[in-house]
């Protein structure tokens, strides 16, 4: 079963409703001012976001009428050409070692994330090791050494409370004397606006850069899919901290959409590299834009 | 940043410039309007809810009522203020006792919404007003829920009851019969984390509830929510009448819209507020303040409120008298720092101040570490000088800013800030203004 068809079912409920909506809105063929506006309805009741969908509608528009486009089949191409556009194609392409830094406000599943992430990257034939650098919630580097023990990886982790950024020196220090090629370092949620806790993320940062010069950095946040437009917030503020490379969209298992992420693409230029759809270990896979839009319209 | 500023800073920006006019015409109106919709769907309040709050006020603010009215921007500002209100939630609800005891309350809601974290607050909260708690780990499914619970529990000092992984319904039957033989009134179940569409997770909570009297199912949701908000709650709802909805994570830079429309889609009221990470964090549910707070009026009640908690009232009726006596020294300044640390985060304060959020704050955020370093420099005084400030002289300044770690420039600023504030403690006694 491939990408196309988690996405299909795990959106399956929004896609009846949405999907349906937007089949009837096109097959009318009439495309004058109330199609638009029900068509900013659907985008905005998918968490795209005012800017953005106000963006996806002008364009839209602007070519339909350039290309003279009566035929329904044809606008809903258009559409998702538009959407695609924006979305654009990205993948992550590791260059070990690595070094993976997981950032993210509380209860976006951060540590489960980190564990489908071993989990992939054990399976094409690369080291993995897993850092517990969230000492701050209760039971955290637990959970982690659950995650990491259904992935068979190895673990560095120290008691609640510690230093965060003594786990990741500990972490890449192990990953250089055993030549591992990924180090993956999950890290305490904070709601982002915590002065404090972000200085501790630029810190970990810090250490990544003075112990491991020449390793490929990737840095990415979890965003729930559930999260509506601040989202973008919590990107823009993540940002700044640390630089971030990517977003990887959990919970797209349910009726929400995530439409979100069309707007930190289209706004900060930062595209989704990982989609998680279930509690499983595997249900966690790479972005795939065309069918993310194909399953969401 | 304009795309994300919040709502109260967004109605904040439409009203004032309606505000200077002396009439308003339709158009006027409806492009304002056309405003505050984009300012409540970017807070995420549900697409419907939003469409038929601005058609409410359109209806109340268009015609001969505004129209005639001597400040209409004031008048629209009140009905939109109104009608949010009622969108809120008119009364506030607190949680009910169950008249055959244990009072059972079952927490549910989404993955990562919350729900052990609250648990811990709401026993903190109850067992002030003299309950015995009991927390019963009831998530057998996320690795270590149960220790965290435990963690938890342990850190409020409520009873903490657990089955391991057995039958979700098995654990809370077991856990009520535990309660009353063992003198818990009340019983809070944490359940994991489920999908309002997994319609086998959704059939073990009405197990849960059928098998144990819950007095209490409380829904908890992420602040943060989108558009989905709607449909995670009326799921809920629908399978299991919830009795009311609590938000968590309300320390963000969220508005909440999402959450807010959750009460105007399921008709249940809100019943608290999460604003932090420590157990203290736990606010109840103020439809007005929440109005006002969202509207840009502050949230200036929940402020005076978490004041009075936190400060001593004799500490407080002898600063009064140091004040009038005009002894206010380095001791009450240092004493005033300690207060401020024990409130909690300053930056939330700053946000319930009327205006605040207008202020150019910007990155001039209040910094706590400041705070700890001018807690460092007072304590690195002797006695002597902290009663008697006079006596620092720049030997005396060169000493302190070495035992604190700081520059003596650093000193030098945190004396001034104590003169400017006792100075203006005089003022403010003189002329007999309120602190707030």
């Amino acid at each position: 079963m491939g990408f196309f068809q988690k996405i299909i079912d795990g959106l399956k409920k929004t896609k009846q409703r949405i999907g349906f909506k937007l089949n009837e809105l096109f097959k009318r063929g009439i495309f004058n001012d109330d199609f638009y506006d029900e068509l900013e309805f659907i985008l905005l009741s998918a968490d795209i976001g005012e800017d953005t969908t106000i963006d996806i509608i002008e364009t839209l528009r602007e070519r339909m009428t350039e290309d003279n486009i009566s035929d329904p089949k044809k606008a809903n191409e258009y559409l998702k050409e538009v959407m695609l556009e924006i979305l654009g194609d990205e993948h992550l392409e590791l260059n070990p070692p690595t070094v993976i830094t997981v950032v993210g406000v509380n209860g976006v599943g951060k540590t489960t994330t980190i564990g489908k992430l071993a989990n992939i990257f054990i399976k094409k034939g690369k080291s993995v090791v897993v850092a517990a650098a969230d000492t701050f919630r209760a039971a955290a580097s637990e959970q982690l050494e659950v995650w990491a023990d259904r992935a068979k990886v190895r673990i560095i982790k120290h008691e609640e409370g510690s230093d965060p950024a003594a786990v990741v020196f500990d972490a890449l220090s192990s990953a250089k004397s055993r030549k591992t090629d990924v180090v993956l370092v999950d890290t305490a949620g904070r709601l982002h606006n915590k002065k404090n806790l972000m200085e501790e993320l630029k810190k970990i940062n810090r250490v990544v850069e003075r112990e491991c010069p020449n390793a490929q950095r990737i840095n990415l946040i979890v965003l729930d899919a559930t999260t509506g437009q601040n989202a973008l917030s919590q990107v823009d503020v993540f940002n700044e901290a640390i630089d971030l490379d990517g977003i990887v969209l959990t919970k797209l298992d349910g009726t929400a959409k995530g439409g979100v992420v069309l707007a930190i693409k289209h706004d900060m230029d930062i595209p989704v590299y990982f989609v998680g759809v279930g509690e499983g270990i595997d249900d966690l896979m790479e972005f795939d834009a065309e069918s993310y839009i194909e399953g969401i319209i | 940043m304009a795309a994300f500023s919040n709502l109260t800073d967004r109605i904040n920006h439409i009203f004032s410039k309606l505000k200077n006019r002396g009439a308003l015409t339709e158009l006027e109106i409806k492009q304002a309007m056309r405003e505050v919709r984009v300012a409540l769907l970017e807070a995420d309040v549900n697409f419907s809810v939003a469409k038929e709050f601005i058609s409410n006020v359109t209806e109340k603010a268009v015609g001969e009522e505004i129209l005639k009215s001597l400040t209409p921007g004031q008048q629209v500002i009140k009905i939109v203020n109104e009608q949010l209100i009622e969108l809120l939630g008119s009364t506030q609800s607190k949680l009910g006792v169950s008249p055959k005891l244990p009072t059972i309350i079952m927490m549910c809601g989404l993955q990562g919404a919350g729900k052990t974290t609250m648990c811990g607050k709401l026993a903190y909260y109850l067992q002030k007003q003299g309950k015995k708690v009991l927390l019963v780990a009831d998530d057998i499914y996320r690795p270590a829920a149960i220790k965290q619970l435990e963690i938890v529990a342990d850190k409020v000092k409520a009873g903490f009851f657990q089955m391991g992984q057995q039958n979700p319904t098995k654990i809370a039957t077991n856990a009520v019969e535990f309660a009353t033989k063992n003198g818990f009134d009340t019983v809070i179940i944490d359940t994991a984390g489920r999908l309002h569409i997994n319609e086998e997770l959704m059939d073990e909570l009405k197990s849960i509830k059928k098998a144990v009297n819950v007095f209490e199912t409380l829904l908890v949701v992420d602040s943060m929510t989108g558009q989905d908000a709607v449909t995670v709650a009326k799921s809920f709802d629908e399978a299991l009448d919830i009795t009311g909805v609590i938000m968590t994570k309300l320390d963000g830079d969220t508005r909440g819209g999402a959450t807010l429309s959750i009460k105007a889609v399921t008709g249940k009221p809100i019943k608290f507020v999460g604003t932090g990470e420590r157990p203290e964090d736990l606010e109840a549910f103020h439809p007005d303040r929440m109005a006002s707070r969202i509207l840009g009026m502050g949230d200036v009640l929940t402020l005076i409120e978490r004041a009075q908690a936190t400060f001593d009232e004799q500490e407080a009726l002898k600063l009064a008298k140091k004040i009038k006596e005009s002894t206010f020294d380095l001791n009450d300044f240092l004493q005033q720092f300690e207060q401020m640390g024990k409130m909690g985060d300053l930056n939330d304060l700053v946000g319930m101040i009327p205006g605040a959020s207008k202020l150019t704050l910007g990155d001039k955020k209040i910094d706590e570490k400041q705070l700890k370093r001018n807690k460092a420099i007072i304590q690195s005084m002797t006695l002597e000088e902290r009663s008697n400030p006079k006596l620092l002289n720049y030997s005396r300044r060169k000493r302190i800013a070495a035992g604190s770690g700081v520059q003596v420039s650093d000193v030098n600023k945190l004396i001034k800030q104590y003169e400017q504030t006792r100075d203006m403690m005089k003022r403010m006694t003189k002329s007999r203004r309120l602190l707030f």
